[in-house]
């Protein structure tokens, strides 16, 4: 179980969740600290680390819309966030996938700040307003390279098994 | 099997005869680009091989493009040592394919690329960075990648994730009215299809309105595809591709024009008549809320950006120095200009472009991609609104939350700076 700490409409910007201006800082060890960096109450909460790992966003759809920055991914797998969202743009989705970070893509989901949800394999479960929404299931190479902990240890076997 | 373009490429890069919409290939690179976050790659490119007895060695060097532009020159020491990393890196791996901040030879990635003969139609060329779209301005399949996938292509030679994505075809007839250009288009588009209605689809364009249109604003419509969240945009090659690799990029060998089927299917077609259009403007916060220009006129600008991948081009400059040309810009409005590369600044100097936009009130800045993600020069003060030829408005994105940035064709962009308000431009002249 874990909670719902902010809720997005649609389109929220890779330069809503980590600013341009922040870029010269690359190493996903020091992104987190931008994390929605012009979003100051949310970008505290996370830096004060007043929420467990684990958490949930909930957004609409095309989360992660805009540039292929990377740290957009890397700033949020730092808190071990769990976005779910009615759909992710292209770059974001894929650059989740490739560190690790744990999204949800949930057309129907229903879900207010302060919710509790419950994610199973195939559903998300709101146990607050007592309803459940299906997940629509990431490729199965998508699920390869998640399963494997990413695109660096997937990358990893894929050059030792061409040796 | 009959296949839209990007099939084609896709099939030849994976060694077979045809691909199917929706499956996941793993295509062979032809180019892969990176700027400033080659910092980001390498790192993550080492930790690939971390734990491994291989020597962290990329695939084909030759095939590797770096290009810094976001922040030159570096605007912070942080910014700078990165800059330092990677000129080593580009030793030790022998990349030959190197811009640094240097006279003729920086630029945006997203004009180096093309000018300097890099992108061949047939290509895969993939970037990291979301306008790599730009590329299909040339008939090849350009798309955006993160970091860590990068890195996985400098290790591997090929991307390991590509599901084949359908095509909308988009038919461009007509001929632009006076004042009315590729931006304008591509604006109107992304407007008509919104910010999302693209996401994991090409948009392939054809028409004659494309076809009687240079390279400099086939790269614009590319350019802003990914806008539309498209995976790529992409012209199909013609005379004019092989006339801009041979006289402008210096291309001399063979050049492989590969074409769509003509009875390919299509997830939708799409018709535009650009008659039929004025100028277009993207308002605050999003790039699909576009209006005609009639609905915005008036409003008052505090900074006019011209440059960017998007419309930074000889052909933007050319336009922006003939509508301010004896002219002053409005007292309280400034005009910030980049040209898109060392030799556009170059060809603008020569030509007098410069001198014309200087006389005007203008600052020219370097080349680079300036204020339009915020973080070099540029920046927006509280409550400020901009007007630019860039691609982007997000909140926050010319590095202020409180300001707003309207999008628009160099034309308006310079007749605005006359004003000091979003103006029409009206002088009646070809604009070829």
């Amino acid at each position: 179980m874990a909670k719902v700490i902010y809720k997005f409409g649609n389109d929220i910007s890779t330069d809503l969740i980590y600013p341009g201006r922040f870029m010269a800082t690359v190493l996903p060890s020091e992104t987190p600290q931008y994390a929605f960096a012009d979003n100051k109450d949310l970008n505290k909460m996370l830096v004060n680390k007043e929420v467990p790992e684990g958490s949930i966003i909930i957004a609409g759809k095309n989360f992660g819309t805009g540039s292929s920055r990377e740290q957009a991914a890397s700033t949020l797998k730092g808190y071990e966030l769990v976005i779910i969202a009615k759909s992710f743009a292209r770059i974001f989705y894929q650059n989740s996938v490739n560190l690790g970070l744990r999204i949800i893509i949930c057309p129907d989901c229903e879900a207010d700040k302060g919710d509790d949800i419950v994610i199973t394999g195939n559903k998300v479960i709101n146990t607050t307003k007592d309803m459940e929404f299906d997940i629509i299931p990431h490729s199965k190479t998508r699920q390869e390279i998640i399963d494997a902990g990413g695109l660096i240890v997937y990358t990893r076997k894929r050059l030792l098994n061409k040796k | 099997m009959v296949q839209t373009l990007v099939q084609k490429i896709l099939a030849r890069a994976c060694g077979r005869d045809s691909v199917e919409v929706g499956e996941i290939v793993e295509p062979k690179v032809s180019l892969a680009m990176s700027h400033e976050n080659a910092a980001l790659v390498m790192n993550q490119f080492y930790d690939i091989y971390k734990g491994t007895n291989l020597d962290a060695k990329i695939w084909d060097s030759s095939k590797i493009a770096i290009i810094f532009d976001h922040r030159v020159p570096a605007e912070s020491s942080k910014t700078a040592t990165n800059q330092k990393l990677i000129r080593e890196f580009v030793k030790e791996q022998g990349i030959e394919k190197f811009h640094d901040i240097r006279g003729d030879k920086m630029g945006i990635c997203h004009q180096i690329l093309p000018e300097s003969g890099y992108v061949r139609p047939g290509a895969v060329v993939v970037g990291t960075d979301s306008h790599t779209t730009s590329h299909g301005a040339l008939g090849a399949f350009a798309f955006g990648i993160g970091a860590t996938e990068m890195a996985s292509v400098w290790a591997l030679g090929t991307v390991l994730n590509v599901p084949v994505p359908a095509t909308i075809k988009v038919n461009v007839h007509g001929k632009f009215k006076n004042n009315v250009y590729p931006k304008d288009l591509i604006l109107h588009l992304i407007g008509r299809l919104t910010n999302k209605g693209a996401n994991y689809k090409v948009l392939e364009f054809h028409g004659e309105a494309i076809e009687n249109m240079p390279t400099s604003g086939r790269l614009t419509v590319c350019n802003m595809a990914v806008e539309a969240g498209a995976t790529a945009g992409i012209i199909p090659p013609d005379d004019e591709t092989v006339n801009y690799l041979r006289n402008t990029a210096g291309v001399t060998d063979e050049i492989d024009m590969l074409l769509p089927d003509n009875d390919a299917e299509y997830d939708s077609v799409v018709d535009i008549d650009v008659a039929e259009l004025t100028p277009q403007i993207a308002r605050p916060h999003t790039v699909d809320n576009v209006a005609p220009i009639q609905d915005v006129t008036g409003i008052k600008i505090d900074q006019i950006v011209i440059g960017s991948c998007t419309n930074g081009r000889l052909d933007d400059i050319r336009i922006a120095a003939e509508t301010v040309s004896g002219k002053k810009i409005a007292d309280d409005v400034r005009l910030l200009v980049f040209p898109a590369s060392g030799k556009i600044y170059r060809q603008a100097m020569e030509k007098g472009y410069l001198m014309d936009l200087m006389n005007a009130g203008a600052v020219i800045a370097n080349p680079g991609c300036g204020p339009c993600l915020g973080v070099h020069q540029g920046a927006l003060g509280d409550g400020e609104k901009a007007l630019s030829t860039t691609n982007r408005n997000f909140k926050g994105r010319m590095g202020n939350p409180d300001a707003e940035v309207y999008l628009c064709s160099p034309a308006v962009a310079a007749a605005s700076a006359i004003k000091g308000v979003i103006t029409e431009p009206k002088e009646e002249k070809e604009n070829g």
